[in-house]
């Protein structure tokens, strides 16, 4: 075995354990958090394969997590509750014989997002990959305005509720094990390796034969694949889901999580995820009012999202690497070969 | 449908595109030169639009003062973030720089929220803007008249400075080749400068207009417009002026007959720059007025 199995193996050892020692220890807040953070880590990583190994700017996740929660969700709950829920309109009569348990909706809801992903990304990739962040913005925009007036399949505005609750912190915890040591294998295999030749030079890697269409392809579908599977976790891990959850704003957490940890670093992502939904809880003081030492300052809602914009943009200007640049952690370990 | 109601909508229509084509120019001159996508661009006219407020509410200018204050300050803060936050990534990969932009956009929208909440408020206009003339059964605004005519004669202007002055030829160089552009002695930062400032100055007007015809602001009633105005930038060809006007106008009529034709799937409207996106893309990348500047360059 080798070094970096070894590495890999303990890495997964020492998360089991922790997960386990935070389930007996910690409070129902912070076990929540500890959960956010796990489904946060699938989107994240999910997403740095497309933005930081792969280098198309996309800004995809909102709209492919509301697929996979939507999907997840309608795929759950079980016909009786759909006739109670839906009130705008009766619930088409197909959504009706649709039941199934945890892991396979899961699996379909990454499976139509990445088919999603294949029909936006193949018109983006035909020219170069630029329109995909337009594309891909304005994608999160459409499938809001269908969820809201589709209300025979989502329930409109009102959105779905009372999806059936199983996800606890071990769930999330190896999904997201599951895809970060996926999202590992990817990088370093064949298909890896194209995806960071396209980033650092698309036309040379042309010439060196990579089909660059393809390579692009292939990164926005497993990316959108992996983040349907984290929008069905984060759907049943909510238990209740409309369209107003998924805005912009959790494609910009995600922005910032992935270039604070060092875009194309699946281990500074992990470490994002931490310092940005932990710091985000943290932060939450910035919103309310403020009562201290006589001092009064009244509640600014949106000052948290304004510290965030800021803390992007300097982390752009200023240090671009983030945290760990391209590396892995397991690259701090391995000898440099002569 | 009959004929009146017709030429009604074929009257709105043109106001709507024409807003859209004066936002659409900003994105594709921008686009032009740094080829990058300004997302911060539709939230700039949103602050364009809020100086206007501003300028109304606290210092109780007149109109026409309060439109000057919006395009003066639309203008200061295009050129801001231009020097803030783009200009020191020059040199970076071109995905930072999209990072910088949509950090811009989410910084401008939320300080805006925080200053004002992010509830609606009435944009008040002068009386003027709400009176309305009949012309056999057709309902004619002034705005309707006003808002295609201010953007023929802006769009002149933009021409007028494109094509037959030295800024306008060091513009159309540096879209051509940066490298050159410096090598013959041009700053290339002010030209950049120059680019920003009459985009986010345009794009004030717009927005103005937005507020008078659709008379409630909010910090982000710019995501949505700005979308749809680079949708029409791509469709009109992006690089080209003349190409953002045509495709904002197409935008807009698409738009205004969709809803009128099918008023039953009205809630798809803002679906239709998208899908525009979509097709331009798959059938004709270089958009209607061709010009390919993916291919340009090679």
């Amino acid at each position: 075995m080798s070094k970096i199995k070894t590495l890999q193996l303990m890495a997964i050892m020492l998360t089991i354990l922790l997960m386990w020692l935070a389930q007996n220890h910690l409070d129902d807040y912070s076990l929540r958090i500890l959960t956010t953070i796990a489904i946060f880590i699938i989107l994240a990583t999910s997403y740095n394969l497309i933005n930081g190994i792969t280098g198309q700017l996309s800004l995809e996740p909102n709209g492919f997590v509301a697929v996979g929660a939507y999907v997840t969700a309608l795929l759950l709950i079980s016909s009786d509750a759909k006739l109670d829920m839906y009130q705008l309109a009766e619930p088409s009569p197909w959504l009706l014989l649709l039941n199934t348990t945890l892991v396979p909706a899961l699996f379909f809801s990454g499976v139509v997002s990445a088919i999603l992903a294949f029909i936006l990304a193949f018109p983006v990739f035909r020219v170069r990959g630029d329109y995909l962040a337009i594309v891909t913005l304005g994608f999160g925009f459409i499938i809001r305005v269908f969820a809201v007036n589709t209300p025979a399949v989502t329930n409109g505005a009102i959105g779905l509720n009372d999806i059936p609750s199983s996800v606890n912190l071990y769930w999330a915890g190896a999904f997201a094990m599951a895809t970060v040591l996926i999202m590992l294998n990817i990088i370093y295999s064949k298909y890896g390796r194209g995806m960071k030749a396209v980033r650092d030079d698309e036309d040379a890697a042309s010439a060196m034969g990579v089909n660059t269409f393809k390579i692009k392809t292939y990164a926005f579908m497993t990316s959108a694949f992996f983040e349907g599977v984290g929008g069905g976790l984060l759907a049943v891990f909510l238990t209740t889901i409309s369209p107003d959850i998924f805005t912009f704003f959790l494609t910009f957490q995600l922005i910032i999580i992935i270039v604070l940890g060092g875009l194309g670093s699946m281990t500074g992502t992990i470490i994002g995820a931490f310092l940005v939904i932990g710091g985000g809880e943290w932060l939450r003081v910035l919103d309310e009012e403020v009562n201290f030492l006589g001092l009064h300052i009244d509640a600014h809602p949106g000052m948290r999202m304004v510290v965030f914009s800021v803390i992007l943009i300097v982390v752009m200007i200023f240090a671009r690497e983030g945290i760990m640049g391209k590396r892995e952690l397991t690259d701090l370990f391995r000898r440099v070969k002569k | 449908m009959d004929l009146v109601t017709f030429l009604q909508q074929i009257i709105n229509s043109f106001s709507l595109g024409s807003m859209y084509a004066l936002i659409a120019i900003g994105y594709t001159m921008v686009y032009g030169v740094l080829r990058l996508i300004n997302f911060a661009h539709g939230d700039i006219m949103m602050v364009g639009v809020y100086f206007a407020f501003f300028a109304m509410s606290v210092f109780a200018l007149p109109f026409g003062f309060a439109v000057i204050v919006a395009v003066g300050g639309a203008v200061v803060v295009g050129i801001l973030i231009d020097k803030i936050a783009y200009k020191p990534l020059r040199k970076a990969p071109r995905i930072s720089l999209l990072i910088t932009a949509i950090g811009m956009s989410f910084f401008l929208e939320n300080i805006v929220n925080v200053l004002y909440g992010s509830t609606p408020i009435a944009f008040s206009v002068p009386d003027f803007f709400s009176q309305t003339y009949d012309f056999s059964g057709v309902i004619v605004t002034p705005t309707v008249i006003i808002v295609p005519i201010v953007t023929l004669i802006l769009m002149m202007g933009i021409l007028y400075i494109l094509y037959r002055t030295k800024y306008g030829m060091a513009i159309r160089a540096l879209a051509f080749d940066v490298e050159t552009v410096k090598l013959m002695g041009i700053d290339a930062n002010k030209i950049i400068m120059l680019v920003f400032a009459v985009g986010s100055g345009l794009a004030a007007v717009g927005g103005v207009f937005w507020g008078i015809n659709y008379p409630t602001i909010e910090p982000l009633m710019g995501v949505l417009i700005g979308l749809k105005a680079f949708a029409a930038a791509v469709l009109g060809g992006i690089g080209s002026v003349v190409g953002a006007l045509l495709g904002g106008l197409i935008l807009g009529f698409t738009e205004v007959l969709f809803v009128a034709f099918m008023p039953e799937y009205g809630g798809y409207k803002d679906a239709i720059a998208f899908i525009f996106l979509i097709l331009v893309l798959l059938f004709r990348p270089a958009g209607i007025m061709g010009i390919n500047f993916e291919k340009a360059r090679f």
